[in-house]
């Protein structure tokens, strides 16, 4: 019988989902999902996970509760770095335990720990032990792993020439060929900036981002912009410890700097810890930058469709009149 | 020179503010967290800041107001938010006008010339290193007889006859330690201070249920951020063992892992098997040692949104189940309120008296056929 692995789609999901499922099917082992968030599956998280928790990790609970019947295993790694610089949040530190701990019924956990800050080749021991757990031959997970490699440098490089994951996703599965974009016409170009978890779920997200196109404006992603070149951007004597909340950061600082973009908006989570000192840290960065409207979103599980859609549209207008002012002062 | 401050962490207030006048400096004393330091960190902290960004945001606010200029503060070595407050602190202190610096220290044993560099800094005497030795010796055997002290009315309050008796000698002892200055001094009042406290009428015979406090450092170490929750259990008849004192600490992340630090790591290993920032690995870990060593109960003191006491609370659902012994946390914001606080504890006090007297009936029955 092919072992069935679970793969919760949110958190990891959107950043190494594709590397994780070629590296699986290349062993010959079947990867489900949970598919888009629901409100069904988000309501199922808030009930079991701790209420004081962030909205994001609520969902996680939510995607792990509608896999764990289908599945035999859970794969939920125990990724504390993978740049040897930054690690992540602490409740993904603790996720596997906090899974394991918090939920009942749950099939076993495959959480290795990948950590790149143990030398250059740890991470491919916590692969080979990955599939040393369905008894595979080292030369077999090797070319599973390398192969995983080769995916995720496309996904990465789909994603800096300026698409989305979900969008790079279907691209990866469907093969197909890709048009080049960054062709935003004149039109508006705003950042929507916060982790890829909230970003890039339709649901918990409000749908902000296709939203935002609805209305005419191209919207680039902290995924969209090369880590390395922002991270020089960035002004703080102390970085930020984690890597989404550094990346998020950095990309402000960036964008702020370059002066790119018409406008910048923050999505963040209720009861994110990193966030409050994030956005806290963005807002001074605007108020040097006046030029460039700045705009922070929270959303729980609560939030309401219609009232990030006004935010929005106010948010535009303000944009567009400040443009038309500056080019009316513009001599022409 | 400029006029320095610092934190305020329960009563270690007294030992800093010795030390840096001794390196040669004027102190601008942190004031106990009030209604106004909470008022002045709600307005300038981020809204979802957790509470100890709040309180020292208006505990810095409050100093500057008085005139301080530098703040001395240490980095934290978990990778948790404590980390990078110093410069967000430095950052939102300068964009309200107010022009200070910031002196965050880290551990001295990762980052030693770091470490000597700042120490310099604050070295407006020109004290020799041997000097500079000799003054963190006195301060650091203050900062264990204040601990002590502290200790102890842990112990004593739940027994005394008079209700209050213990605070009320423990506010006076402090005073003597406070002046003492000299080694000698500081621990001959360090002793009448201990003796004072032992001297408070108790009841021998009073059975009183044990409780152990786990959680975040600070809303641990600074009373007026717990709504002097241990003194509420005191009074209650609950002798409380706290997990965490700054001596334990500095300790451990100075000088070397004592061995009380690794059990509690290994107690938490089948539950947490890595430190995840904070102090969340610890939480559990002491909670496992607590119900190992027969504590009635145990309480969590977190603040409200704190990412690692978070996945502690988790997973501390399964650890009271497996073990068998009750816990119960506080999420602490600016809201929380003292009667609130209070009813939620009478009504643990009772649970863990009616387990604790069923578990007696239980142990009792074989002997009585
Ligand atoms: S970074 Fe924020 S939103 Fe993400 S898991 Fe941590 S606390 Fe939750
Ligand atoms: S441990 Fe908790 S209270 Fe301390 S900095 Fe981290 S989140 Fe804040």
């Amino acid at each position: 019988m092919i072992a069935r692995v679970g793969i919760p789609s949110s958190l990891f999901y959107y950043v190494h989902f594709p590397m994780w499922q070629t590296f699986f099917s290349e062993l010959g082992i079947e990867v489900v999902t949970s598919g888009q968030t629901t409100k069904g599956l988000l309501d199922e998280g808030v009930k079991e996970a701790l209420a004081d928790a962030c909205v994001p990790i609520k969902l996680f609970f939510g995607h792990v509760i509608a896999l764990k019947d289908k599945v035999d295993y859970l794969f939920i790694p125990r990724v504390v770095c993978l740049n040897r610089k930054t690690i992540y949040c602490p409740k993904f530190l603790g996720l596997p335990d906090m899974i394991r701990h918090g939920l009942s019924g749950i099939p076993p956990i495959i959480d290795v720990q990948m950590d790149n800050r143990e030398g250059w080749a740890s991470l491919w021991r916590s692969y080979l032990k990955i599939g040393r757990i369905f008894g595979k031959g080292k030369m077999k997970i090797l070319m599973a792993y390398l192969k995983a490699w080769a995916v995720a440098k496309r996904f990465q490089s789909l994603l800096l020439a300026g698409m989305h994951p979900p969008e790079a996703m279907a691209v990866l599965k469907e093969g197909g060929r890709v048009q080049p974009r960054h062709d935003h016409k004149g039109g508006l170009v705003f950042a929507v900036l916060g982790y890829p978890y909230e970003v890039h779920d339709q649901f918990i997200s409000v749908g902000l981002v296709k939203k935002l196109k609805k209305m005419g404006v191209s919207v680039i992603t902290m995924e969209n912009l090369s880590p390395k070149k922002i991270a020089r951007a960035n002004i703080l004597e102390k970085k930020m410890f984690w890597t989404f909340s550094d990346l998020a950061l950095n990309a402000a600082y960036y964008l702020f700097r370059e002066g790119k973009v018409d406008g910048i908006i923050h999505l963040t989570a209720f009861g994110c810890g990193p966030d409050s000192m994030v956005d806290k840290l963005m807002e001074l960065a605007s108020k040097e930058y006046p030029e460039i409207p700045y705009m922070s979103v929270t959303i729980d599980e609560h939030t309401g469709d219609a009232g990030v859609s006004t935010r929005l549209e106010a948010f535009l207008d303000m944009v567009k009149r400040k443009k038309e002012a500056q080019q009316g002062t513009c001599p022409r | 020179m400029p006029k320095v401050t610092f934190p305020r962490m329960g009563e270690s207030w007294r030992t800093f503010k010795m030390l840096m006048n001794d390196l040669g400096n004027e102190v601008v004393v942190p004031p106990r967290p009030n209604k106004r330091t909470l008022d002045y960190g709600v307005r300038y902290a981020p809204e979802f800041a957790c509470l100890p960004l709040k309180i020292l945001m208006g505990t810095y606010v409050e100093t500057c107001l008085e005139g301080a200029e530098l703040i001395v503060t240490s980095g934290g070595s978990g990778p948790c938010r404590a980390g990078l407050y110093g410069q967000l602190h430095k950052k939102i202190l300068n964009s309200i006008g107010f022009p200070v610096d910031i002196i965050v220290f880290e551990a001295p044993k990762n980052h030693p010339i770091d470490f000597l560099r700042k120490v310099n800094r604050l070295n407006a005497s020109r004290l020799s290193y041997r000097a500079i030795w000799e003054c963190i010796k006195r301060g650091w055997e203050k900062l264990k007889y204040l601990d002590d002290v502290e200790k102890l009315t842990h112990v004593v309050r739940p027994r005394e006859l008079e209700k209050g008796a213990t605070t009320r000698v423990y506010r006076r002892v402090l005073e003597w330690i406070d002046i003492a200055y000299t080694m000698s001094e500081i621990k001959e009042a360090g002793e009448a201070a201990l003796q004072a406290i032992r001297s408070v009428p108790q009841d021998a015979e009073r059975k009183v249920l044990k409780v152990g406090i786990v959680g975040e450092i600070y809303v641990l170490l600074e009373p007026a951020s717990n709504l002097e929750i241990e003194e509420t259990l005191g009074i209650l008849g609950v002798e409380v063992h706290r997990s965490m004192f700054l001596t334990g600490w500095t300790q451990d992340n100075t000088v070397k892992e004592t061995s009380e630090t690794l059990s509690v790591k290994d107690a938490a290993a089948p539950y947490i098997p890595l430190c995840i920032g904070g102090h969340g690995q610890e939480s559990v870990g002491h909670t496992v040692l607590y119900a190992k060593e027969g504590y009635d109960g145990v309480i969590q003191l977190a603040p409200f949104t704190c990412i690692p006491e978070i996945v502690a609370r988790t997973i501390l659902n399964r650890v009271s189940r497996v073990h068998n012994i009750p816990v119960l946390t506080f999420f602490l914001d600016e809201q929380t309120g003292k009667a609130g606080m209070t009813t939620r504890l009478e009504a643990f006090v009772d649970l863990m008296r009616r387990k604790k007297s069923q578990a007696g009936a239980l142990h009792a029955r074989p002997e009585v056929v």
